[in-house]
């Protein structure tokens, strides 16, 4: 990095992207609009299980501006379905997970049978969208219920209906992982407690729903996509092989991005649909997900269930862990069996505990297809974890802060391997940090435990009902396997960077620009950034599971080494220096110690261009540019401690946060404003679904939170004072000190809230299990309850 | 379907005049006939406020009103916040204070505040939550727009804003 300039690094920069969103200047999909651009309305099941006999389209098809109706029948020998693995896994992964998988692939639009309550069976085009949502509402289905499978337990049982016809028993993957001994260590262990654990489905829900365009040029043969999305690259690659056409040819763009949380992560039947609907009307197609279309069939997220068995002894120090869990994966997979693995990864978070086993099947049912949102296996398995702590620290009568700390990975135990292997395949290994820290500043944050437990007597006393909910973490984040960067200096003297990072919200432009500007020694404003365009990157991966910062800046970086080689090489050319006498300042290349002497980027760049006019050495090519794919060694591993003060009010059992303070440590911060924003961000969303947010379905497989007057997402008025601090322990695995964080907000709060209620009525012997945790669960609970006197 | 209906209004002072079908939404007369992308769907159901925009003076959801219900009405879109290049004050705090990422809530948010900070001579920080809690934001958890809006509201009032009565 060069020392010329005044890092940009750990700097709270405003945001570039702030200007045009605040001035209703942003382009979102749903801002684009082409000539003579055509609409579609897709027509979705209504039922959860159902043969299809029969699909009328002819009435659809008459109506006036209807360009093309056309159901699953017509698109079966034309359109391969979605691979049922998006996301591939090493071979190293494989051999430490046992893993049998066979993840089911998604046709686009079946035209055999249904599996989920808004599986799209059918479609219209038409010249707008008031006219295409008219015929949709004319075509006429004629199906044959089945037998709805409307859980992962209910998929379990014997003769339960087959959601998939070749996965016997619905078992779409199954996961097996164990360390030490593995559960049969629970037999040595002097105490065993065993209990069964819900984390209940919910989803990312973004303020923008889906949207695809696409357009076709008949000239190039080639074809332009607009999808909201994380992952342009991904969707190129789907778009290209089930269109048959050469990736080059097919470009995909994701412009302003309104939220995406995961639940944009993955490439959806519609991203190929518009694609080929333009392709073959030759005119440009948009679709626009309604928020109901998207209640229904963007993907759902969490919905695990866990029997768990922990042994441990009369201090509280765990021995062994026993796993067992099942997944409502819903009908489809679409990225396998990544977030399960993430489950079993990361269920001891940051304890040392010496033996544990896993086992997990992904259970196939007539739900909405279940993808990683904001956590991805994460805060399902904290949960059953951090509940676990508490009942244990019940059972011995030990505050469940100090089993926490009796259970923690000390700093001096760093780097500390796990004994198990990370979805990258590589054996985990967390990389920096000091958990005991963390928690104890966190306890500081909300006054200090001891004073709180007086506090919470003295409440009590006086009938007022105060509890502390702790939940700690660890989260692998930067995953790879790769991201690929394009840095270039062209005649401007200006640093173009493009990534095939694509932002949702999270201030890529501004934090890469940071990046690149500390690597170049450059203004920031000298760094132009261009993201989520494949046009820009041949090879890219995208902006999931709290990677970018890590995996782009890897990937700025190598490039701009190799652009680097060629400045210093030209730039000595021009100043008869010696390359190794030389430095970056300020935009320019000099010689140390030599102020007078240097030569700017623009003069380089011209230098270096090919022609009679170049003044490049012998044997330096033309032109200042390199492509880099950063492949990182493995995860980085971020990590937090959470505590939160709830109060219960026990007339009605409303649960009040009083204070919720998370310690979050991601390594070194690009741009802190940002990062408060993204923990912060993520923690509100863990409180939604701690407390408001259910995706519940009846026994017909029916969504009954299909729209926002039931779907209860956190409003301002909602959120409690929150303070997160953070701490910046460097990662050692990448140059910059980064580890991700976009996703760790939303893991804690479900344990953190559970325990805080299960504390606050210890005197009713509550115990939740379950979430979301409902008002009229509390009440229950003092209702049911004897109060036991303290 | 009966015949597409005239339209005029005003919106962000300017004199418009478009044509919409009796069903058309506001919102998408807003977007797709005057071409004021700036206000945004997020739900078309009046949860969420994406769609907030001013008309005659107070918030209302562009996606439940009509498009033939604005004839001679005059409305203030995201769009007509700024001077030009200069942004609104209001503006200017929302990036200040974070209380943006996505952005795509942050026109009905804008609007919103708007229409709590003017309609109102004074806001505790209790109305500015209540008051704010009647647009939906995924990505910020609301920190940076109580904060953004307080300020704003204290520049309006020239006053710090606190005090528990509500003149809303």
């Amino acid at each position: 990095m060069a020392d010329t300039m005044p890092s940009y690094i750990g700097r709270s920069v405003t945001r570039r992207e702030d200007n045009r969103l605040i001035m209703g200047e942003g382009s979102f999909v749903g801002d684009i609009k082409l000539e003579g651009m055509l609409h579609v309305a897709i027509v979705r099941s209504q039922l959860a299980h159902a043969s299809i006999e029969g699909v009328n389209l002819d009435a659809a098809r008459n109506v006036k501006g209807a360009v093309l109706a056309l159901s699953g029948a017509d698109l079966k020998d034309v359109l391969p379905p979605i691979s049922g693995m998006q996301v591939t896994a090493p071979k190293t992964w494989r051999d430490g997970m046992d893993p049998q998988i066979e993840i089911p692939d998604q046709a686009l639009m079946p035209y055999d049978k249904l599996r989920y309550v808004g599986e799209p069976y059918a479609l219209v085009v038409a010249e707008n969208r008031y006219i295409a949502e008219d015929a949709a509402e004319l075509i006429d289905g004629q199906f044959k219920p089945l037998s709805p499978v409307v859980s992962a337990e209910a998929a379990r049982v014997e003769g339960a209906a087959l959601v998939h016809e070749h996965l016997p028993g619905n078992v779409a993957a199954s996961l097996h992982a164990k360390t030490g001994e593995g559960a049969t260590a629970l037999e040595l262990a002097p105490h065993r407690l065993k209990r069964r654990y819900y984390h209940h489905r919910y989803a990312a829900m973004p303020m923008e729903c889906r949207g695809v365009i696409a357009e076709f040029d008949s000239r190039t043969g080639g074809i332009t996509v607009w999808s909201s999305t994380q992952v342009v690259h991904w969707v190129r690659r789907e778009v290209a092989n089930a269109l048959d056409m050469p990736e080059e040819r097919v470009r995909v763009i994701a412009p302003d991005v309104g939220g995406g949380f995961g639940g944009k992560g993955h490439v959806y039947p519609e991203d190929i649909l518009v694609a080929y609907l333009a392709k073959k009307l030759g005119r440009p197609v948009k679709w626009l997900e309604d928020r109901h279309e998207h209640l229904l069939n963007a993907a759902h997220s969490r919905d695990n269930l866990f029997d768990i068995e922990v042994g441990f002894d009369d201090e509280g120090k765990i021995s062994a862990i026993k796993n067992y869990f099942i997944v409502d994966s819903g009908a489809y997979s679409p990225v396998g069996a990544a977030i399960a693995g993430n489950s079993i990864a990361h269920f001891m978070g940051p304890y040392d505990i010496p033996h544990y086993e896993a086992d997990c099947k992904v259970m196939m049912t007539n739900r909405t297809p279940n993808a990683p949102y904001r956590g991805a296996g994460r805060p399902e398995v904290a949960f059953a974890m951090e509940r676990s702590i508490d009942l244990v620290a019940n059972e011995l009568g030990i505050d469940p802060a100090e089993v926490r700390f009796r259970n923690m990975i000390q700093p001096e135990q760093m780097p500390y391997a796990v004994g198990l292997p990370y979805r990258d395949g590589v054996m985990i290994e967390y990389d920096s940090g000091d958990y005991p820290e963390a928690l104890r500043k966190a306890l500081e944050g909300i006054g200090g435990l001891e004073a709180f437990r007086k506090r919470q007597k003295v409440a009590l006393a006086e009938g007022l009902y105060l509890g502390l909910g702790i939940g700690c973490y660890v989260e692998g984040t930067g995953i790879g396997p790769f991201e690929g960067a394009t840095v270039k200096i062209d005649s401007s003297g200006k640093v173009m960077v493009a990534t095939g990072a694509c932002p949702q919200g999270q201030g890529h432009e501004t934090a890469f620009a940071q990046v690149a500007a500390d690597i170049w020694g450059v203004k920031m404003e000298d760094v132009v950034v261009t993201l989520a365009d494949t046009s820009h990157v041949t090879m890219g991966y995208g902006t999931i599971a709290s990677r970018s910062a890590v995996t782009a800046s890897g990937a700025i970086q190598k490039s701009s080494d190799k652009v680097k080689e060629k400045v210093f090489a030209i730039a000595a050319n021009i100043l008869e220096a010696s390359e190794s006498d030389l430095e970056l300042r300020g935009g320019s290349v000099g010689v140390k110690g030599v102020p007078e002497m240097s030569v700017t980027l623009k003069e380089v760049a011209n230098a270096a261009q090919p022609g009679w006019m170049h003044q490049r050495p012998e044997g330096v090519d033309a032109g200042l540019e390199d492509t880099a794919y950063y492949e990182p060694p493995t995860v980085t591993w971020a990590y937090a401690a959470n505590a939160a003060i709830v109060e219960i009010e026990v007339e009605t059992g409303e649960i009040k946060i009083e204070k919720y303070v998370e310690v979050h440590d991601a390594g070194t911060l690009i741009n802190p404003g940002i990062a408060d924003g993204q923990v912060k961000g993520g923690l509100v969303q863990g409180i939604g679904g701690a407390l408001f947010e259910e995706l519940r379905y009846d026994e017909n497989g029916q969504l009954m939170t299909g729209s926002f007057i039931d779907y209860l997402l956190p409003t301002a008025s909602d959120v409690p004072p929150i303070d997160v601090i953070h701490s910046e322990t460097p990662s050692p695995r990448n140059a910059f000190g980064f580890k991700g964080l976009g996703e760790g907000g939303a893991i804690a709060p479900p344990a953190v809230v559970a325990n805080g209620v299960c504390d606050a009525l210890r005197p009713f012997g509550a115990e939740l299990n379950s979430t979301p945790v409902r008002a009229e669960e509390v009440l229950g609970i003092i209702e049911r309850g004897t109060r036991v006197s303290e | 379907m009966t015949a597409p209906r005239p339209i005029s209004l005003t919106v962000n002072g300017e004199r418009l005049k478009g044509e919409a079908l009796p069903r058309m939404l506001l919102v998408d007369f807003l977007r797709d006939v005057l071409g004021k992308t700036g206000t945004h769907v997020g739900c078309e159901h009046g949860v969420c406020g994406a769609c907030t925009v001013i008309v005659d003076g107070m918030a209302t959801r562009s996606c439940l009103m009509f498009a033939v219900q604005a004839q001679g009405v005059e409305i203030l879109t995201v769009e007509g916040l700024a001077d030009g290049e200069a942004l609104h004050p209001l503006q200017k705090l929302f990036s200040e204070h974070r209380a943006l990422q996505c952005g795509f809530c942050t026109p009905g948010m804008l609007m919103t505040a708007i229409d709590l900070v003017e309609n109102n001579n004074s806001l505790s920080e209790d109305d500015i939550k209540i008051g704010m809690s009647a647009a939906l934001c995924r990505c910020t958890g609301y920190e940076g727009i109580i904060k953004a809006v307080t300020s704003y509201a204290e520049q309006v009032y020239d006053k710090p804003a606190r005090g528990k009565e509500n003149n809303g």
